[in-house]
């Protein structure tokens, strides 16, 4: 992988993924855990400005996204590719009253794999979210990810963009068993 | 599993009865977040107003909404009203809510024990789903449960009364009443109520 060498040490991505929700004033954090999402979960509950919220089911934190906008807060939802398939209805809301959405999810069932039950909504994920409108980034590589995190919530926060950043299971490393 | 109950009040009043004092000082920093169906429709019946905000869909999502609205918003008290379908289909989300309890939300599920919307099919609640029981389990401690016209006041004495998020079930006749419609203009709703609180579209 090249890499450019600063003098400052380079965060792990799931910091800086941190980083740039703290940076674009993100406040409500809903997410079904995942192990990909391990890390900055652990941040966020560690901030005591941010707010993280342990959903039942992911299209929970739909729900609970499109209501912190109308209150004047930021949210972004964390799951993993399984969650994808249970939002499908809720991104209704999403789409009719156009908010802006911002959703990192982190991939199974694509990449080294052991647990083939993952591996019919890994595969949907990306088609699942463009069937309901949602622009889909995907990051291989973990210099892709801070740019890109950075660009969906950017995009959707500066104007109502309804964007997805999938974390693609190669870049979260294997499963070990 | 089948219980009688006695579903006998009628929707619209007492929407109008909790709803009545809405345009009183006291009652400026109130939010409503209204569930598909009837309940967008017996909302709507009172009067329009900038800070109530319709579901036409998200079935399941109103409470959801709802609590996210709250947790944004500690100086608003937020509202749901809903029905026992749309209620039912967001279960879940009560345990999600009374993780975090905020007292600045109240739940009201007008409960008809039917599917009104879609042709008066049993819900859950008629065969004896319990769900106030549902979200006392789930943290929610400040239940209730209205069965006639008594008690169902005014918002600041029947709602928001307690510490945490409180929750009460209306038993209510299954019946239609003529719709009563606000725009399907979600794009609109969304932006009026953020005008309303000092946002940018």
């Amino acid at each position: 992988m090249s890499k450019n060498i600063s003098h400052e040490v380079e965060l792990p991505w799931q910091d800086q993924i941190f980083e740039s929700l703290k940076a674009a004033k993100i406040r409500q954090i809903p997410y079904v855990p995942d192990a990909g999402h391990a890390r900055l979960i652990q941040l966020v509950h560690n901030d005591p400005d941010m707010m993280p919220i342990v959903l039942s089911t992911e299209e929970e934190g739909v729900a609970i996204g499109c209501g912190a906008w109308l209150g004047g807060d930021r949210s972004v939802l964390l799951m993993q590719s399984s969650g994808v398939g249970n939002c499908i209805n809720m991104l209704s809301l999403v789409a009719n009253c156009h908010f802006p959405f911002v959703t990192l999810i982190t991939m199974r069932g694509e990449w080294g794999e052991f647990n083939s039950w993952q591996c019919p909504m890994g595969k949907a994920t990306r088609k699942s979210l463009e069937l309901m409108g949602i622009t889909v980034h995907r990051c291989e590589h973990e210099d892709d990810v801070k740019p890109t995190v950075d660009a969906a919530l950017y995009g959707a926060f500066s104007n109502d963009q309804q964007i997805a950043v999938l974390l693609s299971q190669k870049l979260i490393g294997k499963k070990k068993w | 599993m089948t219980v009688t109950r006695a579903y006998t009040l009628n929707r619209r009043k007492v929407v109008a009865r909790l709803l009545k004092q809405r345009d009183s000082k006291a009652n400026q920093d109130l939010l409503i977040v209204t569930g598909l169906g009837s309940p967008t429709y017996d909302v709507h019946a009172v009067g329009d107003n900038d800070k109530n905000f319709y579901l036409w869909g998200a079935m399941g999502g109103a409470s959801m909404v709802g609590y996210g609205l709250a947790l944004s918003r500690p100086e608003n008290r937020v509202l749901v009203i809903t029905g026992d379908g749309e209620q039912l289909m967001g279960l879940g989300g009560l345990a999600t809510i009374g993780i975090r309890n905020p007292a600045n939300l109240s739940i009201v599920v007008l409960d008809n024990g039917h599917f009104g919307e879609t042709g008066m099919q049993r819900s859950h609640t008629h065969y004896g789903v319990d769900l106030v029981g549902v979200a006392r389990s789930c943290g929610i401690n400040q239940t209730r449960e209205f069965s006639d016209m008594k008690g169902i006041e005014n918002l600041t004495q029947s709602l928001f009364v307690s510490e945490g998020t409180s929750f009460a079930t209306i038993r209510i006749k299954p019946e239609n009443h003529p719709r009563s419609i606000p725009t399907l203009d979600g794009r609109y709703l969304k932006n009026r109520l953020r005008e309303t609180l000092g946002f940018a579209p």
